[in-house]
């Protein structure tokens, strides 16, 4: 056991003899303030080409280029932090606890790509954010995932992003930047698992466009649920759309919402009854969500040290455990009184509860919300991409007859021959083999 | 169509408003202007030798440091050599460290000045144990930052048992052991 303070046990020496100087104790400084506002300073510009490029130049090339200068210069130079992913754990935290504090340059990351969101859709990910650019440069050969596997696994990602709040309002950690599969990449160093995870990530992007971006990342639902509201956004051709089906096929992340013009025709009636039931179920998933996220907050309060500490030193008391841990044997050479421990726990646990209840009540609202605008039935005359899941990438724009025209460049007669093989449509196959 | 325009236009005004009210929410009290580091409190630190280990680096960001004004110059130093040492010179059998990081130099009898090799140094935190058992305690582990990446979550202080790693203000990112005692 080390006593917490030290003791002059020897009294420093006056070297009269020698008149020997003590050598300075200084460190090397760190990071200049004005080089993390260079940082902001190169978001907002990238952000700001980046919109202006997928919106008014449409061009795929150079998206791409400025995709990889933000992968060498947040990804590889400032290796992955601080990112917008995981600031907004900052800022949760900040808005939890009173006491935390969010430096400019970290709120300036979580909010400025969810500002051009709200103006011009998600283009922070079309080629700003690395882990977007890295998944990006992996992806050789987009194969269509079926629908209600993608709506599935979306869930993940709201999942994802109510635990991190959970975390980091309470301040029990970041798992945003704890379970980052990119980042020790651009690092060249990190646990095994996640190097694993982040190679495994990149391998499954080879044939599935972005699968982090789509399926997990928590920055994701919020810049979907900005761009939804986007004054500006992408659009697949540059003049009337001819319902050829060209682009139908071109987005590697399922983005693109087919023509509703010659799709079966459905049975009202039994769509109406089918929302009515989707509806009342609403109310039932919030209740559900309410109570097993209370439940869920009891358990995941474990994972936070102070609760951690306080059961294990009440186990300790009652000698349920014969030695100390690392933890409570620094805790207990404090001297602080068990009490407080013990209220700052259950303090805690509090706080878990209701945070875990919110993070309930948003997953039930997500699925309810979800299935609810799975059934109502929308007319949509034209190829459009879905706001909230494309990522502006651009790569739809050159499958569009009418671009290529704008362009000059010469029109196929036939789809594409690349484009054989990859199965996006979600409408009967015979169908599709009568209109050709 | 039009209508549509006016509305997203309306939808999006809002969700400005929205950033805008957030944003305002935490200028009031906790946005700072300036960055944050991590930095080990050597007052709370036990030496228990996981930031040597738990770093996301593959050395370590923690080195050992020497307060030389708390350091009494003992000619034993118990950070320096092995409990029981053979005999008191630097003889690498008799030392503590394991990759001989710290020098030993004779300044006026009875004293030695011990300074840290950083490049040399592991912070697997041995010495720092040594010194502050038996000694003053001048040995000490920092974060240093020409060598940390500045994660937003710190792996090491996820690891401390102690919680002895914190955020400080960036101008001031050590928290050096003085004579004042913890601050």
């Amino acid at each position: 056991m080390i006593p917490v303070l030290a003791v002059q046990r020897f009294p420093p020496p006056q070297f009269t003899e020698t008149g020997h100087l003590l050598p300075p104790l200084t460190g090397p400084l760190s990071r200049a303030l004005t080089l993390e506002y260079l940082d902001v300073a190169v978001l907002l510009g990238a952000l700001a080409l980046a919109a202006w490029l997928a919106l008014r130049q449409r061009s795929r090339n150079w998206l791409a280029t400025l995709g990889i200068f933000s992968l060498l210069y947040f990804g590889f130079w400032r290796k992955g932090c601080v990112c917008s992913i995981g600031s907004i754990q900052n800022i949760a935290q900040a808005l939890g606890d009173p006491s935390a504090g969010v430096p400019l340059t970290v709120l300036a990351f979580g909010l400025l790509p969810l500002v051009f969101a709200l103006l011009f859709g998600r283009v922070f990910c079309a080629a700003v954010c690395p882990h977007g650019a890295l998944q990006d440069l992996m992806l050789i050969k987009p194969v269509a995932v079926p629908p209600w596997l993608e709506h599935g696994l979306r869930l993940l990602a709201h999942t994802y992003l109510g635990l991190a709040m959970v975390f980091a309002a309470t301040g029990g950690g970041y798992i945003i930047c704890q379970y980052d599969p990119f980042v020790p990449i651009f690092r060249f160093s990190g646990a095994t698992a996640l190097v694993v995870a982040g190679v495994a990530l990149l391998v499954v992007g080879l044939f599935i466009g972005r699968p982090y971006c789509r399926f997990l990342c928590p920055y994701g639902v919020l810049l979907g649920l900005a761009a939804r509201l986007s004054r500006w956004r992408v659009r697949i051709t540059p003049d009337t759309c001819t319902q050829c089906r060209l682009c139908e096929q071109s987005c590697p992340v399922g983005a693109i919402n087919p023509s509703t013009l010659d799709a079966p025709v459905r049975d009202a009636a039994a769509d109406k009854r089918r929302l009515v039931w989707l509806i009342a179920l609403l109310p039932v998933l919030l209740a559900a969500g309410l109570g097993l996220g209370g439940l869920a907050g009891t358990n995941l309060a474990r994972r936070h040290r102070i609760v951690n500490l306080a059961e294990r030193v009440h186990q300790e008391d009652l000698g349920l455990a014969a030695d100390t841990t690392d933890a409570s044997a620094a805790w207990r050479a404090t001297g602080a009184p068990v009490a407080d421990l013990y209220t700052a726990a259950q303090d805690l646990r509090r706080r878990y509860v209701l945070a875990g209840r919110l993070c309930g009540l948003w997953i039930g609202l997500v699925i309810g919300l979800k299935l609810i605008t799975l059934a109502i039935r929308r007319r949509r005359k034209d190829y459009e991409a879905d706001q909230a899941r494309c990522i502006a990438c651009a790569r739809c724009y050159l499958y569009c007859p009418q671009e290529l025209r704008r362009l000059g460049l010469p029109v196929p007669e036939a789809p594409p021959s690349a484009l054989e093989g990859v199965v996006a449509s979600d409408r009967p196959q015979a169908e599709a083999q009568s209109r050709s | 169509m039009k209508r549509r325009d006016f509305l997203g236009g309306v939808l999006s005004g809002t969700g400005l408003l929205g950033l805008g009210a957030l944003l305002a929410g935490l200028t009031r009290r906790r946005v700072r202007a300036e960055g944050t580091v991590w930095q080990i409190d050597p007052w709370k630190c036990t030496a228990c030798g996981r930031c040597a280990t738990e770093c996301v680096l593959e050395q370590s960001a923690t080195k050992c440091v020497h307060a030389f004004e708390l350091c009494g110059y003992c000619q034993l130093c118990t950070g320096y050599f092995e409990p029981q040492p053979n005999r008191l010179n630097t003889a690498a059998e008799n030392q503590l460290c394991p990759t001989g990081a710290i020098n030993r130099a004779f300044i006026e009898d009875p004293y030695y000045e011990y300074t840290i090799n950083e490049s040399l140094c592991v912070a697997c935190g041995k010495c720092v144990k040594g010194c502050t058992m038996f000694g003053n305690g001048s040995l000490h582990l920092q974060i240093r930052h020409d060598r940390c990446v500045n994660c937003n979550e710190c792996s090491i202080a996820r690891a401390c048992p102690a919680e002895a790693i914190r955020r400080v203000p960036a101008r001031q990112p050590y928290l050096y052991k003085t004579r004042e005692g913890p601050a």
